[in-house]
């Protein structure tokens, strides 16, 4: 099914609007990581990150985004080639990746607050958690627009209304973990040294 | 048969790209687990270098941000974005250093300081 | 059985106790039951819902923004009244006409009403009204999201009008600084409706700023390239990109203080290592760049006007666009100015106090040539001139305050001080508010199909500019005697007299307002008198060749464009007629309740974060997340007109 001149300037439209978005969330970003920067040493007598971040856990984690969005990448290529049943494959992986990733981000921050390290205890773990947990917020936040786009599929199956939002979702999801490369090295690994 | 052998290489250049992104990434853990041989400053611009080249590798592997997309909009605006943020990001951390740097007190000498002027009720 | 759950932190104790805010609690719901009991005596409810809350219209969406906006003026204005009134009588055996508490509550609205609500309102007034029209097509790029940033705007004015009714506002002033806004100093919801009233519109405008963003990169006529673009619009594109990056900012410095109420954390608190610094910081990355946005549009509206009653064609069209792109430029390298004194050290305050003086290089170069525009041109002084006028003296003077503040050793002296005040008034009111009113004057024939009266509108001009003489002149001479802002009362009696004055200043002003007010209620009353062709001015741009008042479709045949000003030179050459097979289909968006849904969402789940009631936080949440996916989901949301109907409806308009 070909796309009449309209529905390709709009779809032109709609993704760079979303890339603009995208943008404007770097922005956010930066004034959360300029904060914990700022906030880094700021443990109120507590621990810090070298007491705290266990690098093996997060290198862990990092693999699997990055496998996560490897995996989205090549469910963006099946959709673009028409090939339906491996989109689905590649898709389901991503998000299954995309839960381990946050189960272990819930562990990792169920386990601090436990230890009574919460974002309540001192500017360095209120700007940690806040940056990293916003992170977070955004990959559940994606993993649910994941989950619908999957019962979009089944629901009518359009072909290119599906490539269209999906190719959002990817670029979405990408960008997540462009923005966790930038937390592993300045939060975890400058944390730890 | 033409589209299938294109298909098999595009994927096989998210695989290249995800193998050297992982890597960069093992390879900053490795660096912050090791024996500290290195000063903090000197670990940082290694480990930002590390992640500035994962950072063009993703941008252009993964995102599709090479010059030879038509439409310009989305590399321009990531550049100018990246711009941006480093002067607000840099610009706040030098803004704030020399304010920390003229209070001359560590954060945790700053932070009984203000505690103790917030019990005077200030 | 315990329902206090249900109800968060509410209780009646939050009622207002002091005579004025009493009043403005009681006649704020008596006057919308009296415009409730108006709709339903003439029958207008579903007139309302069909053509105004549900419309995707950008015009419509643009005269909206507007009215909340000139609402909005009125207490902004008053507000502005009661803290004169309060510092004329506030010397040494004075009297406080008002407690200490309203009278701060009264400053930080005054700030955050004028520019979040009617700067920012009339900002994206125009924007709406004048950008498609401009650039020759018939709608934005996103219109659903259009309609869904101005109801966040008007859930962000409820909010702050709301606080008035039940809970007091903030106290912390237009930027609220910690710590003095943490749960220690302001553990009531005062600073809790600020922070929501701004997050709420302040994704509204970033919201916006993507979309006009879009619309002109991607929906301009056929064959205009952007050195064929009016200047409004590349000021509006300019401003654009300052909003996209620096809202977030905001947002984020918002989120960062709320987490510190909401959920007991250290951001800048100053106990537990917070850093209140940083907020001041992050605050003016997002500050600086907000000011500048206010004022960009103001001189592309100034570029329109002066050609256009010059009868000349702009002077230095490029630089013009260079010195908007240098000013974009610059205003992201100089927000520490707004805080040299907090300690970040000579060389620090060195590189940002030379940056802020270049800015003052491009913004000269503007004014030089607007200036050059109007040499040896046939100048018709028609009141969006008179008001240019009073914008180049004003604003002048303005920014040559802002030159002397930007040296660091200047600034030790009168940071804070009623100097700043008068410094920032001085080019706000001469660049901002007289450029939005030229503006509004400029374009309301075009919307509506009538004149305001001309009258009237010099008057207004001329009642404004002494009255902003009045005001704010002696506030530079407070400000260098040593007068701090914010103020309620002082024991220097020689500071009484340029109190005095400057309350005089604001009564002169508020009759300038009032001049408006009856314009817009004489103009209407004398519409068919006043009734205005489709080019009354004999403008130079594209939204001068369709019908007044604009269609809904805008252009029934997308014009094309080859060079500036294509309207001004097709009427020298001949303005050919279309031919019948010109017409084509025209598909428009659909109307939709969802934006106005979603703006209330918002509303009511910021009401209950104010008040703690996490259920109901929690509920709101998910029903906007519902919401948006209900509407990815819709495929049908235009309409078409066939082409037939189009020519109909276009030659009826033009007959």
């Amino acid at each position: 099914m070909s796309e009449s001149a309209e529905m390709i300037a709009k779809r032109d439209k709609v993704q760079l609007g979303f890339w603009l978005y995208l943008m404007t969330d770097c922005m956010l970003f930066t004034s959360l990581f300029a904060t914990y920067m700022i906030l880094r040493n700021s443990t109120n007598g507590g621990p810090g990150g070298s007491e705290l971040f266990s690098m093996g856990f997060v290198l862990v984690e990092t693999l699997i985004l990055l496998t996560s969005s490897y995996v989205c990448g090549l469910a963006n290529l099946a959709i673009h080639n028409g090939r339906k049943k491996e989109f689905v494959v590649y898709l389901g992986a991503t998000i299954a990746l995309g839960i381990a990733f946050l189960t272990m981000e819930l562990t990792e921050f169920g386990k601090l607050i436990g230890e009574g390290h919460t974002p309540q205890t001192s500017a360095f773990l209120s700007a940690f958690f806040t940056l990293v947990g916003t992170h977070g917020l955004h990959i559940a936040i994606g993993l649910i627009w994941a989950s619908v786009l999957i019962w979009a599929l089944y629901r009518q199956g359009r072909q290119e209304d599906i490539l269209r939002k999906f190719s959002l979702f990817a670029v979405f999801w990408h960008f997540l973990d462009v923005v966790w490369i930038f937390i592993f090295t300045i939060v975890y690994a400058m944390g730890v040294k | 048969m033409q589209k299938a052998r294109e298909y098999r290489r595009q994927q096989l250049r998210y695989a290249y790209a995800y193998l050297l992104a992982g890597a960069l990434s093992i390879a900053t853990y490795a660096l912050a687990v090791s024996a500290s041989t290195f000063t903090d400053t000197s670990f940082a611009v290694i480990v930002l270098c590390a992640a500035a080249l994962q950072l063009y590798i993703q941008s252009r592997y993964f995102l599709h941000l090479d010059d030879k997309e038509a439409p310009r909009w989305r590399l321009l605006s990531y550049a100018f974005t990246w711009f941006t943020l480093l002067i607000i990001a840099v610009g706040s951390i030098w803004i704030m250093n020399h304010l920390n740097y003229n209070m001359g007190m560590s954060p945790d000498q700053m932070d009984q300081y203000m505690n103790s002027q917030s019990l005077k009720g200030f | 059985m315990d329902w206090q759950w249900l109800i968060g932190r509410m209780n009646l104790s939050y009622l207002p106790h002091e005579p004025i805010t009493m009043g403005a609690a009681v006649g704020m719901p008596l006057t919308l039951v009296a415009i409730a009991a108006a709709l339903t005596y003439f029958k207008k409810w579903g007139y309302l819902w069909r053509e105004w809350i549900t419309t995707v219209d950008a015009k419509r969406i643009g005269i909206m923004y507007g009215s909340v906006a000139l609402i909005m003026l009125a207490r902004g204005v008053f507000d502005a009244l009661m803290i004169r009134s309060q510092t004329a009588v506030g010397g040494p055996g004075g009297s406080q006409l008002f407690n200490t508490d309203t009278y701060q509550q009264v400053f930080t609205s005054h700030g955050v009403i004028m520019i979040f609500f009617v700067a920012m309102g009339l900002m994206f007034a125009l924007f709406n009204i004048a950008v498609p029209l401009m650039i020759g097509t018939r709608d934005i790029a996103f219109p659903f999201l259009n309609a869904v940033s101005f109801w966040l705007f008007f859930a962000g004015m409820i909010l702050v009008n709301g606080s008035l009714i039940f809970g007091g506002f903030s106290i912390g002033g237009w930027l609220g600084y910690p710590p003095l806004t943490e749960l220690q100093y302001s553990p009531g919801p005062g600073v809790d409706y600020w922070i929501w009233s701004l997050q709420v519109a302040g994704i509204g405008s970033l919201l916006s700023g993507i979309n006009f963003f879009v619309t002109i990169l991607k929906n301009r006529a056929p064959g205009m390239t952007f050195m064929r673009m009016p200047i409004f619009v590349w000021s509006v594109l300019v401003t654009t990109v300052l909003m996209m990056i620096a809202f977030p900012i905001l947002t984020g410095s918002l989120a960062l203080l709320s987490l510190d109420r909401l959920m007991g954390m250290h951001f800048f608190t100053s106990m537990g290592g917070g850093n209140p610094m940083m907020y001041v910081n992050l605050i003016w990355a997002w500050g600086h760049p907000e000011v500048y946005i206010l004022v960009m549009p103001a001189f592309g509206i100034y570029s329109e006007i002066v050609a256009t009653f010059s009868r000349k064609k702009l002077f230095g069209y490029k630089t013009m666009v260079i010195a908007l792109i240098a000013i974009m430029f610059f205003s992201f390298i100089v927000w520490q100015h707004h805080f040299f004194t907090m300690g970040s050290g000579a060389d620090v305050n060195a590189f940002f106090g030379i940056m802020t003086m270049i800015i003052a290089i491009p913004t000269g170069v503007k004014v030089f040539n607007w200036l050059f525009t109007m040499y040896r041109g046939r100048i018709t002084f028609a009141s969006p001139m008179i008001w240019f006028m009073c914008f180049a003296v004003t604003f002048t003077i303005g920014g040559v305050t802002g030159v002397l503040l930007a040296v660091p050793a200047i600034d030790f002296q009168v940071h804070n001080t009623l100097f700043l005040v008068a410094h920032f008034h001085n080019v706000i009111i001469g660049g901002v508010v007289f450029g939005y009113i030229a503006a509004i004057t400029y374009w309301f024939p075009k919307m509506f199909g009538f004149h305001l009266h001309e009258g009237l509108g010099k008057a207004a001009a001329y009642f404004w500019q002494v009255g902003f003489l009045l005001s704010f002149m002696p506030l530079y001479a407070l400000g260098l005697m040593g007068a701090v802002r914010r103020l309620d009362n002082y024991s220097d009696p020689s500071w009484i007299p340029f109190f005095i004055v400057s309350a005089v200043g604001v009564v002169v002003v508020g009759i300038g307002i009032a001049c408006q007010l009856l314009q817009i209620a004489y103009s209407i009353w004398k519409r068919k008198e006043l009734h205005a062709t489709s080019d009354p001015w004999d403008g130079r741009t594209l939204e001068w060749s369709v019908p007044s008042p604009a269609p809904f479709y805008n252009y029934a045949i997308i014009p094309e464009v080859s060079r500036v000003d294509e309207w001004w030179y097709q009427k020298q050459e001949g303005v050919k007629a279309p031919k019948d097979s010109d017409y084509k289909d025209i598909v428009l968006p659909k109307n939709t309740s969802f934006g106005f849904v979603i703006g209330m969402t918002a509303f009511v789940g910021s009401g209950a974060l104010i008040w703690h009631i996490w259920w109901l936080v929690v509920v709101s949440f998910i029903a906007i997340v519902v919401m948006i996916i209900m509407r990815t989901m819709d495929d049908f949301t235009e309409y078409t007109i066939p082409a037939a109907e189009v020519m109909r409806m276009d030659k009826e308009a033009r007959a």
